[in-house]
Parts: structure tokens; C-alpha cells; sequence
């Protein structure tokens, strides 16, 4: 199935986008919060969720897995409270929906492969980002899942080549707005979901409700505490040098995802170390109640 | 005595160097790292170091046995200083006493650089100018991750 998707026009313009980018691009994030929720009635990016907005949790699952993470929002929502918050790159075309705001972060950014999230998706979790990027495929023009759903690709879940950029501005200028319909005629490296509820999209109220309630259930449930050590610049930026506090992440990355919302840190996770209980950890260690977590920043001793 | 110590008053190294004299052996090496009073062009005025002991003393123990299996000498040991240190202090000490000096060069050599590496020790430079910065933490960070990665910073593992 996935093969019948690559149009022998759309390969051949995968293939130059892989002779161009000899070295992987790397990986910006986007969280399309430009929407106007008109079916939800109101900002989906505002709604809360286990005590905090979806675009919050959008970012702080994101922004360690990627470079460097934006909001993409419209002119008019620039100092709204939720968005302010975040790194932000304006829409440059009016009402073209979410393909808007990927084709403004390319025109920041063309050299880096943009991992684009919906602001909808209250369920998605870490293994979906994980597995979506390692299963990137930088030859092709975007990695997408394929929905669980009707077997189409996912276009609001998925990393988009630079090479995908001129392909995305015929499609504007041909007058598709669908990234979805991009994807289908595109050359894309299709996966499959490693937990298919994680991309459900909210776009009623009772949507939002079931969600909800499945998300407080799993917080009360998965909620944990930690005591947090912070050295050096990370004990400066945060402004102490121990707390302890309750979470539900479930890894030292999602641990510092959360504290990354929090505190103005500056260094990339992928800059740090971590430690579990005074011994050197993965990233991806399952954390437990109780746990000390320290984050490693770049040692200098001698 | 721990192989590797950690101290907040300055280091005796008449002191550390008695406790490697070993019968056997026939040599000793010895590093010492001082305070500078520059660093990539810029004057320093002291330096301050912390650590996160617990994970430190650990990691340092490690190094100084993995030198002493790896090279095969007789006696190794590290110090290191915490808090400020002012121009021309001794930072850091290192000795190996070892049957020949050959083998007390290389473990000496690699108890450093391990050390510089992998301990979770930060240092803070305060410049003439009155600023200050965390060495490697800096400049990285007002990068994009990407970037900071290419110079070479991330760390070790």
C-alpha cells in the first residue's frame, strides 16, 4: 500500500532531496496552535487537561526531542497568554489552516526538517515522537504515520524534509490547502502507529470530556514524586539547588521536559547527562517514586 | 584513604605524594592542575568549582581503578578542590607510583583527562571584567542544540 502512495514524479524529486542533504537535517519542532476551534467553540490550545493547557503539554513532550520548538500561531493571537509563552512563528498566509504555518517555519528555517504537531491531540504520548523519529526517513520528502483509522497518512503528526518545501509551495500555489492531500501525492515514508489512541484528535466538546477523564485517571495514577538536584548553570536557572516535586513523567526526559516549561533553562538535553540515584541513567529510564534525579550539565573539572 | 578525594582547603601534595612511597616501586608521576589567569582570551580574575559529590566520588574511584588495572602500577590517587580558588592554586593533583616510570606516565595521564571528562565537576570563570560563565555551558547554550552538538561539546557516552 505504502508504495502505491510514491508517484514515480514524487520519487524522483525524494532522490534529489537526498543528494542535496548529504549530512540528516536537523530536527526543529512546530505546534500548530493558529487554529480557530470553531467546531470546539473554544482555543483548543487553551483547553486544559490534568491541569494544563494542551498547548503546555505539546510543547514540553516536544521540546526535548528537537533542536529548537516554536508555536505556530496567527497575527492576532501573538500576546495571547497561553502562546506567549513559547517561541513563536507567525502565519504568513491567511485562513490556509495548519499547511500556513509549515510553509512560515520553512521560510525561518529552510535548512532543517520540521517535526509538525497538531494542538489536538490531547493523548499523544512520548513513544509516538520516538518512534516517528527514528523512523525518519531524511531521503524522503516527509515521514508520516498511517492512521489507524482509514489507513491515510497522519499529516499533523509527522517530520517534514527541507526538500519538502517547494513541493508544499505548488501545492499552495496550485490552491491545495490539505496537507493530507500533500502526503498522498508526495513522496513519504509511511510507519505505522505504535499506539494508534495517541493521535486522536478533539474537535467537540464531548471529545474533549472523554479525554479529559482518561488523562486525570492516568495522572492520578502515574503521578510520582522526585527529588530534583540542580548543579551549576541548571542550579542557577532554576533558581534553587534541591526540590522535590509530583510529576507524572515517566522518563529523566520527560522530567526535563517539564522543567525545561518551568525554569529558563538554555541547555539541550541532548547537552546533558542524567544521573538516577547517584549513578549515571538512559534518558528513557522508567523513573520511580522517589527517585533523585540530577541533570548532568557539560563538566569542567581540572 | 579514598583514591580520589574531593577538598575545600588547599591541597597538600608533600601529604598526598607520602601516601603513594611504595617499596616496589621506582617511580612516581605526578600531574597538577593550576589556576590561569586566562582563558580563551579572556583575563580571569578566580575560578570556582562544585560537584555533585555523590555521583563524583564514584565516578573518580572508577577511574582510578580502571588506571591502575589498565597500566598495571602500584599506587594511584586524585584530589580535587571545591569552592573558590584564587590565581596559581592547585585545582587538581594527581600521583602514580608504579616499578617504572613508564607505566606511572600513562596512568597518570589517563586519571586526568578520564577525570576532565567524566566527573561531574563544573567550573565557573569570574573575568577581570566582572562577568562570569560556567566553562562548555555557556556559549553552547545560547546556540541552537544542533550547532552546540558540532562543536564538539556533548558529552562523553
Amino acid at each position: 500500500m505504502c508504495g502505491s502512495w510514491r508517484s514515480p514524479a514524487a520519487g524522483a524529486l525524494s532522490g534529489a532531496a537526498a543528494r542535496v542533504s548529504h549530512v540528516q537535517a536537523p530536527v526543529y519542532g512546530l505546534v500548530l496552535a493558529g487554529g480557530r476551534s470553531s467546531r470546539m467553540g473554544e482555543d483548543k490550545a487553551a483547553l486544559p487537561y490534568a491541569g494544563r493547557s494542551q498547548l503546555e503539554r505539546a510543547m514540553t513532550l516536544l521540546a526535548p526531542h528537537v533542536a529548537r520548538a516554536y508555536v505556530s500561531v496567527r497575527r492576532d493571537q501573538k500576546a495571547e497568554p497561553v502562546r506567549a509563552q513559547f517561541a513563536q512563528i507567525e502565519d504568513r498566509l491567511d485562513d490556509a489552516g495548519p499547511i500556513a504555518g509549515l510553509l512560515a517555519a520553512q521560510a525561518r528555517h529552510p535548512e532543517v526538517a520540521w517535526l509538525v504537531l497538531a494542538c489536538d491531540l490531547p493523548l499523544l504520548d512520548e513513544s509516538t515522537l520516538t518512534h516517528l523519529l527514528a523512523a525518519r526517513d531524511p531521503a524522503a520528502l516527509a515521514t508520516a504515520y498511517r492512521s489507524s483509522n482509514d489507513g491515510l497518512p497522519e499529516p499533523l503528526c509527522a517530520i517534514y524534509e527541507p526538500g519538502s518545501r517547494g513541493a508544499l509551495e505548488q501545492h499552495v500555489a496550485s490552491g491545495e490547502y490539505c496537507p493530507r492531500k500533500f502526503l498522498l501525492k508526495a513522496g513519504v515514508h509511511l510507519i505505522e502507529e505504535p499506539n494508534p489512541r495517541a493521535l486522536d484528535n478533539i474537535n467537540t466538546p464531548q471529545e474533549y470530556a472523554a479525554a479529559s477523564r482518561t488523562l486525570l485517571r492516568e495522572s492520578a495514577i502515574t503521578a510520582k514524586h522526585f527529588t530534583v538536584q540542580y548543579y551549576a548553570l541548571l542550579r542557577e536557572q532554576a533558581g534553587r539547588s534541591e526540590e522535590t516535586l509530583e510529576s507524572s513523567a515517566r522518563s529523566p526526559r520527560e522530567l526535563y521536559g517539564e522543567l525545561s516549561a518551568r525554569y529558563p533553562f538554555t541547555l539541550p538535553a541532548e547537552l546533558l547527562r542524567v544521573a538516577i540515584n547517584a549513578e549515571f541513567a538512559d534518558w528513557s529510564t522508567p523513573l520511580n517514586d522517589g527517585d533523585e534525579v540530577v541533570f548532568i550539565p557539560p563538566v569542567a573539572g581540572g | 584513604m579514598p583514591t580520589f578525594h574531593f577538598t575545600r582547603t588547599p591541597i597538600d601534595a608533600a601529604d598526598l605524594r607520602r601516601a603513594l612511597a611504595d617499596p616496589a616501586c621506582g617511580g612516581f608521576a605526578c600531574f597538577e592542575g593550576w589556576v590561569r589567569d586566562h582563558n580563551d582570551g579572556r583575563r580571569v580574575q578566580h575560578l570556582e568549582y562544585e560537584a555533585f559529590e555523590a555521583l563524583a566520588l564514584r565516578e573518580g574511584e572508577r577511574i582510578i581503578h580502571e588506571a591502575m588495572t589498565r597500566f598495571g602500577v602500584t599506587r594511584a590517587a586524585c584530589a580535587h578542590r571545591l569552592g573558590d580558588l584564587a590565581i596559581g592554586e592547585v585545582a587538581v593533583w594527581v600521583g602514580v607510583s608504579a616499578p617504572h616510570r613508564h607505566e606511572a606516565f600513562l596512568a597518570a595521564r589517563y586519571i586526568i583527562d578520564e577525570v576532565k571528562h567524566r566527573v561531574p565537576i563544573w567550573k565557573k570563570e569570574h573575568y577581570l571584567s566582572g562577568d562570569s560563565g560556567w566553562v562548555n555551558c555557556e556559549r553552547c547554550a545560547s546556540a541552537p542544540g544542533a550547532d552546540a552538538a558540532r562543536h564538539g561539546h556533548s558529552q562523553p557516552r
